[in-house]
């Protein structure tokens, strides 16, 4: 696993939301929570950091980040697509939505696609099974999706990028 | 609400939202202040109707006209002819699939004619985000009749209503707030579970969302009532907007001394904090979601231990979901006798239901226990959509089974749903038609099961992974009779030597199929043949020459170039190519291809 | 305590409330097999997970079965251990596991010692019904320990000994469902986390998912090599423990066998690690003793207490974990390297030959020896002190490996002049055992009087902290004793906050101290062998004519021809060692 140092901003976020839970162990969810949210994922370099600063082991960081799905190790993309893969969504086809994704980004679920402007992941219900089968990209609900739609999906995305 | 003339709610719920909903109530205030209305007709956010299906969903008060599928550009219409001369507005009514008429208010819609709404009561209703609202509805007025109470009478009267637990297992809630009350401890806590996982059910996110202080109120009577002075929300944090309508009404609580210190002068201290999930179903199970909260691996333990004896930080800790908690003020509000005249003998009161899939009204619907099935999906959900065959319908998520026909008029309570199979879980209910293949539905929910697996205990780790691949197996056309025997030896396994909740009802969905489908399985292993014809390596598609015009359409959406053919002659499928998505079959308007 | 009364396969039991079924059981000569579980009676080491679920037993009245190892024994139960839907839930339970593991059987490390074949053979498993996908995962090799998590079975007992007792914290339960395994943090390789190679979890692994590196062959090399002049030694507690391997009572001594033994391998010479343990006496008490009498001139530089610094996985530990106390434990090296530092100076050039030509073998109860000779400051030129440490386990290999009956042994003597010891250097092997021997030096030294007393009852013990107070002569010697890192972190989080009174403290890492090293036979969860290796110890002590360290004549004849006088200037640089703050591994790494 390559090494590399945390930039200051990265240390100093990192110190203040361990700092704003007393650097308390057993808030280390609430910890990683923010420091995802702050910094986009939670590589190596920062989990250990938590560790040190929460006064614990790293094994135990690691150990809780792969265990909970909301936690990532690896940068999202610039379009994050989530497909719903909650009961309504499958019965009404989702599956075969990801199938489309899968295949047109070239990535698998969990990856983000070499230029760094898609990645994919299943979600269970997102609660909007009246639209399903659902896909956010971002925080934009696409609803009743066909695997046709999933062209104009991803086309919508890389001109949105480009301007 | 007596100042407005008028009052305009918008769903805010998320469903809605994603259709833009919260556009609409701005679009809806400039609109208003437009025409010099904002004085006298206020719009207001509220939280899910239940009626997703026909989202986003508008209603005006007082004359309860009930508007569906309403978009940004609707609003001028809306405002220009309801609300200023006061002519409906026809386009956007329900319309009546039975009658073709048009319906204007919920009274009259089947969907809602069957509800009975305790802990859906103010979704719809009220601005979660406004606490008067919510006070002004009997809010509070429980936990003010509570207080004066000794905590020993309000358990009793939560005992005496039958009410149990609505998050799957159906323990009676008010035995377990008296064994949390006779411990002994310096500290207890209350903890709601919101960390809804099941897929396809979104029951407490719409209550959160709709109706946070119900959820608070009943949080600091379970508080009172048990001796425990501090409360904890464990919600997934991928419910963005029910976090942020929590937090607002936790503050609003707050001010309003229905938390903190000596509340409304009683002398009882209790605050509630929040703590977020992160993603595992498991966290669902008590023990679990106590270690998740104490920023542990969400890992389930042996109980007893019991949490109402050593739960959150070893203390003694009574959980609860959303749903059942929403439930509380209400018993208090309207007496024991009316929450127990609805519902069945033990299955008391009303039970909130995500129902889904293939049924024509999708959304969140309360029933009294004890409606059938068939009234759910027929009356409430509209039937079956497209006029297709009702095939199953699934209860109770993951840890359930598959229903079938002759399960359509069993009046749904706790009891009857295990004894045919399957359970009344969290809520969730999808329906089925023709089309879907039950296998397939086995192992859908088994992959979720795999995914969900905290992987402590052998059964749950490996037996499902190896139920899952024998399903694979299956539906892939590789299956023999003697795994479908070996499927029901290893889920009954599973069933009875799982850690957790979670395990031990794993295999329900496999074992209801195999059950009520068997022959379904048998088609799969003998004939190699997927009679819903959804099983992609059992099947291909094939276009009939006689009925293909030679439009071209299928043959300019397949995604692999498998189509060819001349324009106005018979196309043709190369099966090599094919990669069997279907996407030729949706598209063809000549009913030209088959899936064979 | 109240007592209950419950039915299990139709016998009445009696037992105190609280007591598991699978103890209720027992009582009754019931045994449930169990995999995950794992309890080291009277030392407070158990991991009881609950998941396995090999122990489930049938309640009446319940609709599951429940895991007996986990679940309270209530009065009135009816339970059944091996009804027809236990046998075959239990039997379904070991064929996954089996399904998820290597069918290496064959050539694994942990052939005859694993404790899930043991269960396969138990329950009568003649075929797996299930088959599937494997999880596979890459080895790891470090300088001491061995992962192969292909056959990791998630008992999480290493995860228990590391976290809990050791409080190491290296390895944790990543990921979830079939994809979860025991690991380092960000799965990295055990060379590159704070792991101390205590190899606690290698002697609790129930697979061959955690094993010791194997140095036999490179052994074998070196024996076959006519070029090389071949010498061993071997740590005190291995002579108590290496009998097992052999099927004898746990607690036999073989030295005397043991030393035939390894002359019957081909070593050139069969020396003693215990005489090192004479000589750490020697540097370390005088050490100990010079820093006391600063103290006692007021001194205030002087660093108390001093910490006992033989045992490579407590330096590691401290290194890693409590760098800003470095300065403390005494710097003289463990036995196993005074020995490789004497026997390649001293011993080579009484020999007449090259250090590069001549190989210290050292048979250890340790898996983290195996590292410590590795460090680069334990070596000449790239030539190290000790060239390869064997276990325990690893000796018994070799031995059956030539063929050697080792019950028809003669026993035989140690050679000399580095196989000479007293009975303070036996005692090494044991918690307290260290703190014992230099009491009996440093007394002497210190009082220039006769021990009126050789015993040190309040010294010994399994207790995991213990302390005593020894007179000087009418200065109390505050000591403090720790086995354990766990118990170890304690006594040490006292010295940081200065609330530590002690003036000596001893830290061994293993339960037991090395008689329970990560080396020795597998005692499977069975605390009286550690007891019985440690009766042993004191007995050889017992027998021993000498019992001080500094009594020992070769080691007098050392210092008069070699090094002089202890903390002498060459006893300083061949004896002593500095170390290192790696507190900061993770931290940067070019």
């Amino acid at each position: 696993m390559p090494k590399v140092k945390l930039s200051e901003y990265a240390t100093n976020t990192v110190k203040e939301v361990c700092a704003s839970f007393n650097n308390s162990e057993g808030e280390l969810i609430n910890v990683l929570h923010q420091v995802q949210q702050k910094l986009g994922y939670l590589p190596a370099e920062v989990q250990e950091l938590v560790a040190k600063e929460l006064n614990m082991s790293a094994a135990k960081v690691y150990g809780v980040v792969t265990f909970y799905s909301f936690f990532t190790m690896v940068p999202q993309g610039e379009n994050p697509i989530s497909i719903c893969m909650g009961t309504a969504c499958y019965v009404r086809g989702a599956e075969q939505v990801l199938d489309e994704f899968k295949r047109q980004l070239k990535i698998e679920v969990g990856e983000t696609t070499t230029d760094g402007k898609f990645s994919l992941s299943a979600l269970r219900c997102v609660g909007a099974c009246g639209l399903a089968p659902v896909v956010m990209v971002g925080e934009k609900v696409h609803g009743r999706v066909a695997p046709t739609d999933v062209r104009k999906i991803i086309s919508e995305c890389k001109d949105g990028c480009l301007t | 609400m007596a100042d407005y003339k008028m009052h305009i709610l918008v769903c805010g719920g998320t469903g809605c939202r994603a259709s833009q909903s919260d556009k609409i109530v701005e679009t809806f205030k400039t609109e208003l202040e437009m025409h010099g209305l904002d004085d006298e007709v206020k719009v207001v956010a509220t939280g899910c109707f239940g009626f997703c299906e026909k989202g986003p969903i508008v209603k005006i008060i007082p004359d309860n006209t009930f508007y569906v599928q309403a978009g940004v550009v609707d609003v001028k219409d809306i405002v220009e002819e309801h609300i200023i001369k006061g002519r409906p507005l026809k386009r956007l009514l329900y319309h009546d699939p039975a009658t073709k008429s048009q319906v204007t208010d919920t009274a009259h819609i089947d969907f809602y004619k069957k509800q009975v709404r305790i802990a859906l009561r103010n979704c719809g209703f009220i601005n979660p985000e406004n606490i008067e609202e919510y006070i002004a509805r009997d809010g509070y007025a429980a936990l003010g009749s509570v207080l004066e109470m000794k905590p020993s009478e309000a358990t009793q009267m939560v005992k005496d209503s039958g009410l149990r637990g609505r998050g799957g297992g159906g323990f009676p809630t008010g035995l377990k707030w008296e064994i949390t009350a006779k411990e002994k401890s310096d500290q207890k806590y209350v903890v709601c579970n919101a960390d809804e996982g099941d897929p396809g059910a979104f029951m407490d996110r719409s209550i959160l969302e709709g109706d946070p202080h119900s959820v608070i109120e009943a949080m600091a009577i379970c508080g009172y009532c048990i001796g425990a002075g501090k409360g904890l929300v464990y919600i997934r944090a991928e419910y963005p907007l029910a976090i942020n309508r929590l937090k607002i009404a936790l503050n609003q609580a707050r001010e309003f001394g229905l938390l903190g210190n000596d509340i409304l002068g009683s002398g009882f201290d209790f605050d509630i904090d929040i703590r977020y999930g992160a993603g595992a179903f498991v966290c669902g199970e008590e023990t679990a979601l106590i270690h998740s909260m104490e920023g542990y691996r969400g890992e389930p333990t042996v109980k007893p231990p019991f949490p109402s004896v050593s739960g959150y930080l070893g203390k003694p800790t009574n959980v609860n979901n959303v749903e059942t908690f929403a439930n509380i003020p209400v018993i208090f509000n309207k007496g024991v006798e009316w929450f127990k005249s609805i519902g069945t003998e033990n299955s008391r009161g009303t039970k909130v239901f995500a129902l889904a899939g293939k049924v024509n009204n999708v959304g969140l619907i309360e029933v009294p226990m004890g409606i059938t099935l068939r009234e759910v999906i027929f009356d409430i959900g509209g039937g079956i959509r497209g006029g297709k065959k009702f095939k199953a319908v699934q209860t109770g998520g993951p840890s359930g089974g598959c229903l079938t026909e002759q399960h359509l008029d069993t009046p749904i309570d706790y009891d009857n749903l295990i004894a045919v199979g399957s359970m009344m879980g969290s809520g969730g209910m999808i329906v089925m038609d023709e089309d879907d293949c039950m296998v397939s539905i086995a192992k859908f929910y088994l992959e979720f099961t795999l995914d969900e697996s905290c992987g402590k205990c052998t059964p749950c780790r490996i037996g499902n992974k190896r139920l899952h691949e024998i399903l694979v197996k299956i539906t892939s056309g590789n299956g023999i009779e003697e795994d479908i025997e070996r499927l029901r030896v290893l889920g009954n396994v599973i069933k009875e030597t799982s850690l957790c909740g979670l395990g031990q009802t794993s295999p329900n969905p496999v074992l209801s199929t195999l059950d009520n489908f068997y022959d379904e399985y048998l088609a799969h292993v003998n004939d190699k043949k997927c009679p819903a014809g959804q099983c992609k390596d059992l099947v291909h598609y094939e276009i009939n020459a006689n009925a293909c015009t030679g439009c071209t359409l299928c043959f300019r959406n397949c995604p692999v170039g498998a189509i060819s053919g001349e324009k106005k002659m018979p196309h043709y499928i190369d099966q090599s190519l094919c990669i069997k998505c279907g996407v030729c079959f949706e598209k063809c308007r000549f009913k030209a291809i088959s899936i064979v | 305590m109240d007592k209950i009364e419950l039915t299990i396969d139709n016998k009445t039991v009696e037992v105190s409330k609280g007591t598991t079924i699978l103890e209720a059981a027992k009582t009754i000569g019931v045994h449930i097999p169990t995999l995950c579980h794992m309890k080291l009676h009277d030392m407070g080491i158990e991991n009881k997970p609950g998941g396995c679920r090999v122990c489930v037993v049938e309640v009446e009245g319940r609709r599951n079965l429940a895991p007996a190892c986990v679940t309270e024994a209530l009065n009135g139960m009816k339970i059944n251990t091996h009804s027809m839907r236990v046998v075959n839930a239990r039997r379904t339970v070991t064929e996954l596991i089996i399904s998820d593991h290597p069918y290496e059987c064959l050539t694994c490390a942990k052939a005859g010692n694993c404790e899930l074949q043991q269960l396969a053979q138990d329950l009568g498993i003649r075929e797996i019904h299930y088959e599937g996908e494997k999880s596979v995962y890459r080895e790891d090799t470090s300088p001491a320990i061995i992962r192969d998590l292909d056959k990791c079975i998630m008992c999480r007992r290493c995860e228990m000994m590391c976290n809990e007792v050791q409080t190491v914290g290296v390895l944790s339960a990543i990921n979830r469902g079939f994809q979860a395994v025991v690991s380092p943090p960000f799965e990295q390789n055990l060379d590159h986390s704070v792991c101390t190679y205590c190899g606690q979890c290698v002697a609790v692994c129930p697979t061959g998912a955690l094993t010791e590196v194997d140095h036999t062959p490179a052994v074998i090399r070196a024996l076959s090599d006519p070029s090389k002049t071949v010498i061993v030694q071997t740590a005190p507690a291995v002579r108590a423990a290496l009998g097992e391997a052999f099927g004898l009572e746990p607690g036999t001594l073989v030295t005397g066998k043991m030393a035939a033994a390894l002359r019957r391998l081909g070593f050139d010479f069969v020396f003693d690690t215990d005489f090192a343990a004479d000589l750490t006496i020697m540097e370390e008490g005088t050490e100990l003793l010079g820093r006391l009498s600063r103290h006692l001139e007021g001194d205030e530089t002087v660093k108390l207490p001093i910490l006992t610094s033989c045992c490579p996985a407590w330096v590691n530990f401290f290194e890693h974990q409590f760098p800003d106390l470095k300065d403390i434990p005494s710097s003289a090296k463990s036995p196993q390297q005074m020995f490789g530092a004497i026997a390649k100076t001293y011993f080579a050039d009484k020999q007449k030959i090259d250090r590069k030509e001549l190989v210290v073998v050292s048979i250890m109860p340790c898996v983290a020896k195996k590292y410590e000779c590795s460090r680069e400051e334990f070596s000449v030129d790239g030539n190290p002190d000790v060239d390869y440490a064997l276990t325990t386990r690893e000796l018994a290999a070799l031995i059956k490996l030539a063929n050697i009956d080792f019950h028809v042994l003669p026993d035989e003597e140690f050679d000399h002049p580095l196989g000479e010891s007293t009975g303070a250097g036996v005692i090494f092997g044991a918690t307290g055992g260290v703190i014992e021997a230099a009491v009996r030096t440093a007394y002497e030294l210190y009082t220039k009087k006769s021990l009126p007393r050789l015993d040190f009852e309040e010294l010994r013990g399994m207790e995991g902290i213990r302390e005593a107070t020894i007179d000087f002569d009418g200065l109390p010697i505050k000591i403090g004793i720790a086995h354990g890192l766990g118990n170890a972190r304690k006594l040490l989080e006292d010295i940081q906050s200065g609330k530590s009174q002690f003036h000596a403290i001893e830290i061994m890492s293993c339960p037991g101290g090395c008689i329970g090293g990560g080396g020795q036979p597998y005692h499977r969860s069975n605390s009286s062998i550690l007891k019985k290796r440690q009766m042993a110890i004191y007995s050889e002590d017992k027998m021993k004519i000498l019992r001080k360290s500094h009594e020992n004549p070769y080691i007098i004849k050392l210092y008069e021809e070699f090094l002089g006088k202890p903390m002498s200037e060459k006893a300083h640089h061949l004896l002593h060692t500095n170390y290192f703050d790696r507190s900061t591994i993770f931290e940067q790494e070019d």
